[in-house]
């Protein structure tokens, strides 16, 4: 499979990241070139294999619902850009 | 006093508990050179203030007879560790002002048994490179130079610093993460020792995440005792991370220098393989050489999905890379770039905020797993992980013990050498290391000869899930068959 220049535009928008028109062309090339590595998968024989979801098999802890940190709002602003209060600054989202 | 930088973690404990010098002194000492080495770019901030205040703390636990068992050990952290009131950039501009306000669970467990910090290294952009050019401040020089010349070398990556600073003995251990052979291959490129635990063995808790089922941390030193060492502190249970094992912590230290008589040393034929440079093919030899005159067997064994580790692996690193990076969005840390709206705020900052590498693999992992490719790319990725582990299993099954490679297909390379034209060039680095992370088992990388050009080379141990013992008892046998490696000073 490769990808065009009209997909390259839509996965950079998936991602959220302003790739420049001049861009697009490199982007396109490298993408195609690790989707033609990666394509050599196709010849491994997967019917009846399951996918991996763990790598060490370990059933998940599990521990008491109930409040163990937080309520430091100056530590999670801390490294904000943008602060009002106690409040995270951004564009208006809502009209 | 630049003897101090030279000792072993082993003799250094020692000789402070001796108090033939003090941690203030060893501290020191360290803080001189990494001033000299500055053009190494290994550290990306150095913290002599919190080595002196630290150091000061372990010369009074000594003095008291409280020594821990890092107790004034001074250590270089990889730039992807949050450490509480130091800056932690894991080498991306997005993060360039980043001060955390807790400190990851790992580091907290050095500081715990006495261990002093001298500084963050350098990196590979988010850990995503194996040469440490990736990283927006700068690559790092290697301390390795081929005879007779004096171009730059690459110390491999993403852990690039770490490695370049017990190297260049500006740290007697220092922290790194393998997500798919960052600390080994950097290892194997600065004659080091590196390990890359089992995954689940350290907590990945407060560590900046790259590709959250293959990252582990773990540690490097200038030898097997050493690394064994650190490990003890840095592994263990963490209730903060949900995929830490529970698993009790040995001594591993007590591991190195045990008997490997009569264990089975799986040779999987896989790695031979097309084009692999004679050195590297003699240097494999002579590893098994060595390991059969310790009294190990060795047996020739078979994993034949190996070749599909390294595709897979670009599938699933980049999608897990592509949904951890997506809280680097200007809003809460970092980067801020304005645009029109939120969107355009983000979209810009991204752009503004990430590397190359970085927004190529964001842009794949997106791609694997947007509808539509969910299921040819990502599903198949982890089926094939699926069947490599299970190559794995079968060999431990027939009672293999550990295997032995190569851990790099070449000695280290200039920088600027590869890569430039094709991601996938640079990609290749990390074909004999790629199958441990995909099969969450820990991977030692142990220094073994030199090359024709005077650069050092790794071999690599396979072990166990959870048997990290065997390497280093394995490691400690390469070891004292091969020696130890310094680069000359030039810097």
């Amino acid at each position: 499979m490769s990808v065009d220049a009209a997909t390259v535009r839509r996965i950079a928008h998936l991602a959220r990241i302003a790739v420049a028109e001049d861009e697009v062309e490199h982007l396109r090339g490298e993408i195609n070139s690790i989707l033609a590595f990666v394509e050599q998968l196709s010849e491994v024989k997967v019917d009846g294999v399951e996918p991996m979801t763990s790598v060490t098999p370990m059933a998940m802890k599990k521990r008491q619902d109930a409040v163990t940190d937080g309520g430091d709002a100056e530590a999670v602003l801390k490294n904000a850009p943008a602060r009002e209060g106690n409040y995270f600054v951004v564009p208006k989202v809502v009209e | 006093m630049s003897e101090l930088t030279s000792l072993t973690i082993a003799d250094a404990r020692d000789g402070l508990r001796k108090k033939s010098f003090s941690a203030a002194e060893l501290a020191n000492a360290h803080l001189a050179a990494m001033e000299k080495a500055r053009s190494l770019n290994a550290y990306v901030l150095e913290t002599p203030e919190r080595a002196a205040d630290m150091a000061k703390a372990s010369d009074a636990r000594i003095a008291k007879g409280e020594a821990g068992p890092l107790e004034g050990i001074p250590l270089a952290i990889k730039d992807l560790f949050c450490t509480q009131g130091v800056r932690t950039t894991a080498g991306s501009k997005i993060l360039h002002n980043f001060e955390p306000t807790y400190e990851s669970t790992v580091t907290s467990q050095l500081w715990r048994d006495g261990a002093v910090l001298l500084g963050k290294t350098n990196l590979d952009e988010f850990a995503m490179g194996s040469s440490n050019e990736t990283s927006a401040l700068g690559p790092v020089t290697s301390p390795w130079r081929r005879k007779g010349a004096n171009t730059p070398l690459v110390p491999g990556g993403s852990s690039g610093g770490s490695a370049a600073a017990v190297a260049a003995r500006i740290a007697l251990g220092s922290t790194g993460t393998d997500t798919g052979g960052s600390i080994r291959q950097p290892a194997a490129f600065t004659g080091i020792v590196g390990l890359k635990p089992t995954y689940g063995r350290c907590s990945r808790w407060g560590i900046v995440a790259f590709a959250s089922s293959l990252d582990q941390a773990g540690p490097f030193a200038r030898t097997v005792r050493d690394t064994a060492i650190l490990m003890r502190s840095m592994a263990g249970h963490d209730p903060k991370d949900t995929t830490s094992a529970d698993v009790a912590v040995p001594d591993y230290e007590a591991a190195a220098g045990k008997s490997i008589k009569g264990m089975k040393i799986g040779i999987p034929k896989e790695y031979r393989v097309d084009g692999m440079p004679a050195e590297i093919e003699k240097l494999w030899e002579q590893g098994r050489a060595w390991l059969k005159d310790a009294g190990a067997d060795l047996v020739e064994v078979s994993l034949p999905h190996t070749k599909y580790a390294l595709p897979a692996y670009y599938i699933v690193a980049p999608a897990e890379a592509s949904s951890n990076l997506a809280r680097y969005d200007g809003v809460r840390y970092g980067l801020r770039e304005q645009g029109r709206d939120v969107i355009g705020l983000y979209e810009a900052t991204r752009a503004k905020g990430f590397g190359k590498e970085v927004r190529r693999r964001v842009m794949i992992g997106t791609y694997v797993l947007s509808a539509g490719y969910y299921d040819a790319y990502y599903v198949r990725a982890q089926k094939v992980r699926t069947l490599i582990k299970k190559d794995f299993e079968d060999c431990f099954k027939q009672g293999i013990h550990a295997m032995l490679t190569p851990a790099t297909p070449s000695a280290a390379f200039g920088v600027g050498e590869k890569g430039g034209a094709d991601p996938i060039e640079m990609y290749l680095n990390d074909v004999f290391t790629v199958t441990v992370n995909m099969a969450g088992l820990p991977g030692i990388a142990v220094p073994a000869g030199l090359d024709g050009q005077g650069l050092p080379l790794g071999l690599q141990l396979i072990g166990r899930p959870f048997d990290e013992e065997t390497l280093f008892s394995l490691g400690q046998a390469i070891e004292d068959a091969a020696g130890r490696f310094e680069p000359e000073q030039w810097w």
